[in-house]
């Protein structure tokens, strides 16, 4: 209990004194994780917004690989993206394992169903009935489509800020393919791994808290908008 | 309309022949699942048909393209079931004056004339989502009639709303159709409503027009036996 309360003590004053370790580790994870929920987001809501506006049946295999691939293990994602990644894999030539590129690579491959699939359950759940007022007020296709993704932002936010908090908290994947280098690939919960199984357990608890507090905005963000979301 | 047919599983409408015409209000009653939603997404292309032809002032509704396109622009169908967007009032009514894309001075000035007239002048910034059953009504009718279009298609307006809202929606509907010499066609459960407002009269039941003609000879001299039963309130459905 002592090494807890001591431990609480420590990490408190590494958040608090800025500690350079403990910053470098932080704004690695969230540059990682930002740059792939940009990437993710870029391509998976068009992509989530065209399959949610098609008719159910006409998307059903789909629908079922990217349900798949929501609940994909990380470390299976990892092993996938070392496997392609790696000298003898097809873009071994580009030396990009153990580097952060691998890592936003393998987050990417991670919260792209997440948000690809949550999108499209959202603007299907009510985009049919959005849609055809929208052509009932003369919008052609392209206006009617961009309305019916307008109308359901809310449900994309969640998709993206869901996509986010998974990556943002995975370990497996991470560590794979990028090694967990000092000052190069190491991110959160990589280093929170490695600090306990060395007993710092002052920096694996000051960063389990930053994680926390992360979870805790994002989700704070997630219940705010889908309360916003659910007015109407 | 000549000779047109929905079917899903099985025969939802059948239509031999329904002619309508400028500036009158068309009242379309029937029990539950007769097919006179059907009717209002076929005419606004919204559903295809199944068989048949609907032709617009003497010419064939094409399938697809921007013809057919450029005809549903000429008539706004309100639903059943209020969707507004998620947007101010401003917005939901010169939602359809964008996609037309009329000029920002003819918008503002039709959407504050039509808000005048719906007595929400002050509530043009107000959220959508805030706004009351009959006010949001208000809203959708404004929005659909905001630019003119030829044909109005109406599916249970006042559905849901109080005396007070009903009174307010029905004189809208009779005004802009007076006013702007816009066709009407409104789907509606209440066979007393469809007596005060409509000029016309069309009942329909298990998907076929049993009778149409003016609202007084429905209701004093049906010539069929089911719509005067249905108009006295004496069919069970």
């Amino acid at each position: 209990m002592s090494r807890l309360y001591e431990g609480l003590m420590e990490a408190f004053r590494l958040i608090l004194s800025f500690d350079p370790d403990l910053l470098t580790i932080v704004l690695l994870s969230l540059r990682i994780s930002i740059t792939a929920i940009i990437i993710s987001t870029i391509f998976g809501v068009p992509l989530g917004a065209l399959l949610g506006l098609k008719e159910e049946k006409k998307t059903r295999l789909f629908n079922k690989i990217i349900f798949t691939f929501m609940g994909m293990p990380p470390v299976v994602a990892g092993l996938i993206i070392f496997l392609i990644l790696s000298r003898q894999g097809p873009f071994g030539a580009l030396s990009l394992l153990y580097t952060p590129s691998a890592m936003v690579i393998a987050q990417v491959f991670l919260s792209s169903p997440i948000v690809i699939g949550l999108t499209m359950v959202g603007i299907r759940a009510k985009g049919g009935e959005i849609e055809e007022t929208a052509r009932s007020l003369g919008a052609g296709s392209a206006l009617a489509a961009w309305t019916v993704v307008k109308e359901s932002r809310f449900a994309i936010l969640g998709a993206i800020i869901t996509g986010f908090s998974r990556v943002v908290a995975e370990v497996g994947a991470v560590m794979i393919v990028g090694g967990n280098i000092e000052g190069h690939t190491r991110v959160m919960t990589t280093a929170i791994v490695l600090e306990t199984r060395k007993g710092n357990f002052e920096l694996a608890i000051g960063l389990g808290l930053i994680l926390l507090m992360i979870s805790f905005l994002v989700n704070s963000i997630l219940y705010t908008i889908q309360r916003g979301g659910n007015k109407d | 309309m000549r000779s047109l047919s929905k079917t899903y599983d099985k025969e939802v409408l059948s239509v031999e022949e329904l002619i309508l015409t400028k500036g009158c209000i068309y009242g379309v009653i029937g029990p539950s699942g007769a097919g006179k939603s059907t009717l209002l997404r076929i005419i606004n292309m919204l559903t295809p048909q199944s068989g048949g032809e609907i032709l617009y002032k003497g010419r064939p509704v094409p399938l697809n393209g921007p013809e057919r396109l450029a005809l549903q622009r000429n008539m706004a169908l309100v639903f059943q079931k209020t969707l507004l967007f998620k947007d101010t009032v401003w917005n939901n009514i010169s939602y359809g004056l964008k996609a037309r894309g009329c000029k920002k001075q003819e918008i503002e000035k039709k959407v504050t004339s039509l808000l005048d007239q719906i007595g929400m002048s002050e509530l043009a910034n107000r959220r959508a989502e805030t706004l009351s059953g009959g006010e949001a009504q208000r809203v959708a009718i404004a929005r659909a009639v905001a630019f003119e279009p030829e044909l109005l298609l109406l599916d249970e307006p006042t559905a849901n709303l109080d005396p007070g809202n009903i009174e307010l929606i029905e004189e809208m509907i009779t005004k802009m159709a007076r006013t702007k010499e816009i066709t009407v066609v409104m789907v509606t459960h209440n066979v007393f409503q469809a007596r005060r407002i409509a000029n016309h009269v069309i009942f329909i039941n298990q998907g076929k027009i049993v009778e149409m003609g003016p609202t007084e000879k429905i209701f004093t001299e049906p010539e069929n036996e089911s719509t005067r039963m249905f108009v006295e309130g004496k069919m069970v459905y």
